[in-house]
């Protein structure tokens, strides 16, 4: 489980890229690399394995219409971007993906469990939640908690006994550098300090997929550029799946294998990086890299 | 002089004994209220179920209305819940009713307001850890929360204080008894002096604690 080799991740990357993106109909379910799948178990798919698929998810808030039938698959092992304007909907998608909010329809799959996610309750549900690990823009640390303390909460809700403990959560701190810093009061550590205990401490539990909305936002460009790297470490370490909501051109030109570019509640591009970053066709992939360039 | 401090052992026995149990009750039990409270207002917890909000609504009409009954008049009030409880509705053990009916509201408020000043992101943190509703409340809002919750009880102790100087009116002696019906009835402005002075001293006190209480736990962070 734990190695993404590279054929494998050379075909999801021949997955996603093909075929050749269109922008969707209205009520037209199919999106070019959620086609494979279509109405297929994750469980059931064929390979390559597909960690995470969003189907058909639509979301409103009120009247606003924030969502309008977004699908996603995100290969096993694959770095996935979501870029987009402020206001569009990327905030909530991932909310939804990584199961903090409930989208008004469609379904979420994770690899691995039979059942839509989203539609669990209960134990089943913090299983789930299990295999998703969340960072966010503002670290969101617990103040009342030490580092080492913030990466030990997951595991006792996950009711380790307290020597298992111990010895996860120094593992996890040396896996983000942080190995001296175990009983620092988490408000005493920098902004990218904190940012690898956030990751620790989504990581607790074994997750197969990772999940970033705008994690380096808040960090100026180097500690950006160390904890990006230390993301795409994990991920090759572990075979992590991870999807990256993101502003900044940096992020996607140096972690993302692939790029969706979401704009008025639907995906109106998608593909490799390399192919939308020398190609790009919508208006919003344009946008996003002309602003880029001033970076 | 002497005799005024030596009016003093009794009346402040009974003070601090009537703060104590009233505080520890109304800590218990308003803590538990206002637990309920922000369960029922907040989206994380049961706050999107109509029952809920309806709930929410009822919750907060009886406490405005228990919060806004003049302290004398919900003394006599309580009177016969006193009675039930302690089987008598006059002295000091019967004064701590009213003082943990008063401070139940009190509380509840306090520990409502400080659990919601809690950053929705720690809560969205701490769902993505996949833990349970009563772990989130237990291990990490009730812990992010706590100078808030040692401030607010603080401030609940000096409302008691204050109001326990009533408790004369059902027999149940204190400092404020002490100040009324030897002081100012029967113009001994040295008891009257030593009354009112212990319980400024009593209240500097509970202030001072709190706050460097409250103040040590977020040296620590
Ligand atoms: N809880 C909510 N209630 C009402 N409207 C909301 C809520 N959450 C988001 N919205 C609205 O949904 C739209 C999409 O918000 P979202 O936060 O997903 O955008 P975003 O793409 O993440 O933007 P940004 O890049 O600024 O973070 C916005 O118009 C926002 O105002
Ligand atoms: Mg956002």
């Amino acid at each position: 489980m734990f190695h993404a080799g590279r054929p494998e991740e050379a075909a999801n990357q021949a997955l996603i890229a093909h075929p050749p993106y269109q922008a969707p109909l209205a009520g037209d379910r199919t999106m070019p690399s959620g086609a494979v799948f279509q109405d297929i178990p994750v469980s059931a798919s064929i390979f390559p394995r597909t960690a995470l698929r969003l189907d058909a998810i639509s979301k409103a808030f009120g009247s606003h219409t924030v969502l309008d039938e977004i699908s996603l698959n995100v290969p096993k092992g694959q770095i996935h971007g979501i870029i987009g304007k402020s206001g569009a909907g990327k905030t909530t998608l991932i909310r939804i993906a990584g199961l903090l909010d409930k989208p008004d329809r469609g379904s979420v799959f994770f690899e691995g469990i039979n059942a839509p996610v989203h539609e669990l309750r209960g134990q089943e549900l913090l299983e789930a939640r299990r295999k998703v690990g969340f960072i966010f823009q503002s670290f969101n640390l617990f103040a009342s908690r030490t580092a080492g303390e913030n990466i030990a909460f997951p595991l006792e809700a996950a009711g380790w006994p307290s020597a298992k403990i111990r010895a996860r959560v120094q593992e996890l701190l040396d896996l983000v550098g942080l190995a001296d810093k175990a009983d620092r009061p988490s408000s005493r550590l920098s902004g990218g300090e904190k940012q690898r205990v956030a990751i620790a401490r989504a990581l607790a539990n074994h997750p197969s997929i990772l999940l970033s909305d705008e994690a380096t936002s808040a960090l100026d460009p180097e500690t950006t550029r160390s904890v990006l790297d230390l993301i795409r470490n994990l991920r090759d370490m572990l075979g992590l799946t991870v999807v990256m909501v993101t502003h900044q051109m940096e992020v996607v030109r140096r972690i993302c294998d692939s790029v969706s570019v979401i704009a008025s509640g639907s995906i109106v591009e998608e593909g490799l990086v390399s192919e939308i970053f020398a190609h790009p066709r919508s208006a919003a992939a344009k946008a996003f890299l002309k602003e880029g360039q001033h970076e | 002089m002497n005799e005024a401090l030596s009016l003093l052992a009794k009346p402040l026995g009974e003070t601090l004994l009537m703060i104590a149990a009233s505080t520890l009750i109304a800590g218990i039990l308003g803590g538990l209220v206002g637990i309920f409270l922000f369960a029922l207002s907040n989206d994380r917890f049961a706050g999107k179920h109509r029952g809920a909000r309806f709930a929410k609504r009822l919750a907060d009409r009886a406490i405005n209305m228990l919060r806004s009954f003049p302290y004398i008049i919900l003394m006599v009030l309580v009177l016969p819940l006193s009675r039930l409880i302690v089987g008598t509705s006059l002295g000091t053990l019967a004064a701590i009713v009213p003082l943990s009916v008063a401070a139940i509201p009190f509380l509840a408020r306090i520990v409502e307001s400080a659990l919601s000043e809690v950053d929705s992101g720690v809560i969205d943190a701490a769902i993505s850890c996949a833990a349970s509703k009563t772990r989130i409340l237990f291990a990490i809002l009730i812990p992010e929360a706590l100078p808030s919750l040692v401030s607010g009880l603080t401030l609940t102790m000096i409302s008691l204080l204050g109001y326990s100087a009533m408790a004369g009116v059902i027999g149940g002696g204190g400092l404020g008894d002490l100040a009324i019906r030897y002081g100012y009835q029967r113009f001994r402005g040295d008891v009257m002096a030593v009354a009112v002075v212990t319980i400024i001293i009593l209240v500097e006190l509970i202030q001072f604690s709190g706050t460097a209480i409250a103040r040590s736990i977020r040296a620590k962070r």
